[in-house]
């Protein structure tokens, strides 16, 4: 097994939120015990629908928030303190990249201004070094140089998530954090920009933790996905098994949600009720109000992740036993 | 839970009157010796010196505002220190002289301003629109005393037929209240203009177009209510100018109002009158604000049910 | 059978700049049609060209009917009785759908007072069935609530009963659970099959998604660049995409399982619709594409009983179809 390089072990973060302009504050817990574990080079998938915390979880990876409990550890080092030297280093090996590429992007400047902003705040290169390492990125992500003298408004959504993208680069991270960086794009569009996150992982041996509420596109991209649900992961299998045969009643449901072409909706699981608010988490399982397989344990007790064996972990009441046939192996 | 909003709001709204007291009577304490001003700088000494006495000029300076603030929370606003009459007694008495002026111009800045920012968002890039903006940009832009001495140009000086100022008879008002009226109609008109564009711009209008409600229908019922909004926060802001909202108008008309009053007592470091105007402002200023806020809450239900869920 | 809605030639142009650019479709009664294509393609145009909700500036030509009367330019009181009445819509984003400032009662009501012929507590008691058809819990009390009190999906619910109000022959759904998050999504989609069924209404169903349009509509269309390119029973369409495009929309869609293989991605983007380019408008991005096709724009021609496709490569082998079976 290869060295991991992130490692998050039971972080926890709440947020105070009023309800309304003057109603009393109440605790949101948006992760809660979370623990992760990426091996470098590899990708880790995190599916959830809103208010499931994986944004939350993307931004403690990264250090921009710090946990109320548990830690980060980055290549074997727990994250440095917000704002010293070590931090802008460790930072320098982790990128992000959001869902909007217009809204991360300045629109008054040329893209490869911006692409070579973070080479000019970490002091990497000459100048004129600068420049071919912009070229060189522009490369990378499949556009010319010719793009990069144009403005953000010029550009296409996709070409302008390439650009963030070669932005992210520009540092020679290790890391990266992708949150939902290909659902405001088209289908035909996603596709490209998913081909090029898998080549320049391969190219680059880039470790990713990439968070989407696209069951397709994390499947196409992880190694292993990790299902969360109101702060907490219900699920973590290796990518190609876990939407085969999801074994958490809510992973069940999300794959028998998806619709697939070609597929007539026989034998769906719909769920009853709402998305479920982080303000007021069921005790117990906080998905058994939704659940159509709850039992009464259910209502009371918090199941833990445990392994089900085959590299498969599961939190639920109902799927204690081992799968029989790879209980030993593993 | 409403109410404690409104406590909220209150406690800011009174946290504003005592800024603008103390500031008020920071600055025009530092800016000059009132008894220099009104006794003149050939006065002798000791007449000075027993003016300062007097009117308490000579304590420490936190001293006099501990007093001063303490009388006003008493209700008693201080004397003139030129007739040494009430100061309040001053400012009332020309209080109905500058709502003659602003109550109409209210009424007129309200009934030009608002259908005609409707009209031209209705008919937005026509030729109506297109003017509507035109004078709106233009009375926005032009200083009132501007649009005051051109309307006297044209009507007073050219026409002769108003007079130029004084407040003798009704023609008297038309000029000034023509000059308000214009600017803030313009002001408005512009603000409800884009309210309207906004909402028109919303997809619960295409949905209510898709219901197939009628077209009128749609302004009224669905689009006016919600631009309703924030043309209630420009028009809080007027009514909190109905007291002192003309003072350059009021200068230039020679009318004889809160405006002018202002204008005379501060030249003469008149530090009572000052200050008792200042506080009138406040307190019209901010009471109109805090209607602003409750019309929000019977105008707006999401702000109203935050107040209920919790 | 007589067709519910025919058009015909129907083009849109927003100051001089065409968006779309010469559609024909035909829906059945109670028919559920697709309506696929990325964005700027034309699919949500040509809907709201169709009932007149365009905004003014707009130019639009060609034909509409609705069971055979003409309704592109009819006056505002007739299309007023259809828009509701005869043909309902429901939108992409259910938070800014409904009006903010006015209960759910009054914006239910208003669409019932428009469309059916009830009075006072006739008109409520149906405001209450309908709530209670689309699932809205304590209905009764949620009436004098306010849209932004309900979730997303709720919303969405309270869309569809008011879609529903006027007892539509056609219900228009634009991208109605994209906002949605994906158990949600589901509800909303099994929701608003039941009605369908239940109610005999037809469907236009606008997605980008192909999954939720394959797996909801009988037949779908495919758009491009503002117009169809590909029209086929569902079924049909996505075991055996004919246009290159379909093909490519469909290669570049993840697999949920099977073995994991790379995207066939089409390359480049959309064009302009300002700098169209000459002949087939997907040409630039095709991977077969020839020299014919920068000539002239391929019309949408039948290939099989149901099946249209607009691609001179289709019109190649039908030709030859058609030669072997002269023999």
């Amino acid at each position: 097994m290869s060295a991991l390089l992130v490692e998050v072990s039971s972080i926890s973060r709440s947020y105070s939120m009023r309800s309304g302009m003057f109603g009393r504050s109440t605790a949101v817990h948006a992760v809660d015990g979370v623990s992760l574990t990426i091996p470098k080079g590899d990708t880790l998938g995190l599916v959830g629908e809103s208010g499931s915390g994986k944004s939350t979880t993307g931004r403690i990876v990264l250090g921009l928030e710090p946990p109320d409990r548990g830690e980060v550890r980055f290549d074997g080092k727990p994250m440095a303190i917000l704002g010293t030297p070590a931090w802008r280093a460790q930072r320098a090996r982790m990128q992000m990249i959001f869902q909007d590429p217009l809204g991360a992007l300045d629109r008054r400047l040329p893209v490869a201004t911006q692409i070579r902003e973070p080479l000019d705040i970490h002091g990497l290169g000459a100048s004129a070094e600068r420049e071919d390492r912009v070229r060189e990125l522009l490369r990378a992500v499949e556009l010319t140089p010719a793009h990069g003298g144009r403005y953000p408004g010029a550009l296409s959504g996709g070409q302008r998530q390439r650009i963030v993208l070669a932005r992210a680069l520009a540092t020679k991270p290790d890391f990266l954090v992708c949150d939902e960086p290909v659902s405001a794009l088209d289908v035909s569009i996603q596709a490209q920009v998913v081909n090029l996150l898998c080549d320049l992982q391969a190219q680059l041996g880039l470790t990713l933790l990439f968070i989407s509420h696209d069951l397709r596109v994390v499947r196409q991209i992880s190694n292993v996905v990790a299902v969360m649900y109101l702060g907490r992961i219900v699920e973590v299998g290796s990518a190609d098994d876990l939407f085969a045969r999801p074994e958490h009643p809510y992973t069940q449901a999300l794959v028998s949600a998806s619709p697939a072409p070609g597929r007539r909706s026989a034998g769906r699981i719909v769920l009853a009720g709402d998305p479920p608010n982080p303000a007021a988490r069921p005790q117990g399982c906080a998905f058994h109000p939704r659940c159509p397989r709850a039992i009464a344990r259910c209502a009371s007790e918090v199941p833990v992740l445990s392994s089900v064996g085959g590299g498969r972990q599961v939190a639920c009441h109902l799927v204690t036993g081992p799968r029989a046939e790879t209980r030993d192996a593993a | 839970m409403m109410g404690r909003y409104f406590a909220i709001r209150i406690g800011r709204a009174a946290l504003t009157i005592v800024l603008v007291v103390t500031f008020a009577f920071v600055v025009l304490r530092l800016s000059g010796d009132p008894a220099l001003m009104i006794l003149g700088p050939e006065a002798p000494p000791e007449v000075l010196a027993a003016f300062r006495k007097a009117w308490g000029l000579d304590d420490p300076i936190w001293f006099q505002y501990l007093d001063y603030f303490s009388a006003i929370v008493k209700g008693e606003l201080g004397r003139s220190m030129r007739d040494g009459r009430p100061a309040i007694d001053l400012v009332l008495e020309r209080i109905p002289a500058t709502l003659a002026l602003t109550l109409p111009a209210f009424v007129f800045k309200v009934a030009l301003g608002i259908p005609a920012g409707i009209y031209a968002a209705l008919h937005r890039g026509s030729a109506i629109d297109r003017a509507v903006m035109m004078t709106a940009v233009a009375g926005f832009t032009v200083p009132s005393f501007v649009l005051a001495l051109l309307l006297v140009l044209v009507f007073a000086v050219q026409l002769g037929w108003l007079p130029s100022g004084g407040q003798d008879s009704w023609r008297h008002a038309i000029l000034p209240i023509a000059t308000l009226s214009l600017g803030g109609a313009a002001v408005l008109a512009r603000f409800t203009r884009s309210a309207m564009l906004e909402v028109l711009g919303q997809p619960y209008i295409r949905t209510a177009s898709a219901k197939g409600v009628p077209w009128r229908k749609v302004v009224t019922s669905h689009a006016l209510p919600n631009a309703a909004i924030p043309t209630v926060t420009i028009l809080g802001f007027m009514v909190g100018t109905l007291i002192a909202g003309a003072v350059v108008v009021e200068s230039v008309f020679s009318w004889p109002g809160v405006g002018r009053l202002l204008v005379v007592a501060v030249a003469n470091r008149d530090l009572a009158v000052v200050q008792c105007i200042l506080l009138l402002v406040a307190l019209t200023m901010v009471s109109s604000n805090l209607i602003v806020d409750f019309l929000y809450g019977f105008l707006d239900p999401r702000l109203r049910a935050k107040g209920a869920h919790a | 059978m007589a067709p519910l809605v025919n058009i015909e030639g129907l083009r849109v142009a927003f100051g001089g700049v065409p968006v779309l650019r010469g559609v024909d479709l035909t829906l059945g009664k109670g028919e559920a049609l697709g309506l696929v294509g990325e964005s700027g393609s034309g699919k949500s145009v040509t809907w709201l060209a169709a009932l007149g909700l365009l905004p003014r500036h707009a130019k639009v030509s060609g034909s509409v009917s609705l069971d055979g009367r003409e309704i592109l330019g009819a006056p505002a009181s007739l299309l007023d009785q259809i828009r509701g009445g005869r043909v309902a819509m429901i939108f992409q984003d259910p938070a800014s759908a409904l009006n903010p400032v006015l209960t759910i009662r009054k914006q239910l009501c208003e669409a019932l007072a428009l469309h059916r012929d009830l009075s006072g507590k006739t008109v409520k008691a149906e405001a209450l069935r309908l709530l209670n058809l689309v699932g809205i819990p304590d209905a009764a009390r949620r009436l004098a609530a306010y849209p932004h009190e309900f979730s997303g999906g709720q919303v969405q619910r309270i869309m569809i009963a008011m879609a529903l109000a006027g007892n539509p022959d056609l219900l228009i759904a634009d991208e109605p659970t994209t906002a949605l998050d994906a158990t949600i999504q589901a509800q909303i989609l099994e929701l608003l099959s039941t009605v369908r069924r239940e109610m005999g209404m037809a469907m236009v169903l606008i997605s980008h998604d192909l999954g939720v349009v394959a797996e909801n509509c009988d037949r779908v269309a495919v758009m491009y660049a503002g117009r169809i390119v590909e029209q086929a029973p569902a079924n049909q369409l996505f075991a055996d995409p004919v246009h290159p495009y379909a093909q490519g929309l469909i290669g570049a869609l993840p697999p949920l399982d099977g073995p994991r293989r790379r995207l066939t991605a089409i390359p480049g983007t959309v064009p302009d619709p300002a700098h169209m380019p000459r002949g087939c408008a997907f040409a630039p991005r095709c991977v077969f594409a020839a020299e014919p096709c920068g000539l002239a724009a391929p019309s949408l021609a039948p290939i099989a009983d149901d099946r249209a496709v607009a691609c001179i490569r289709a019109e190649a082998s039908r030709r030859a179809l058609l030669g072997i079976a002269a023999e």
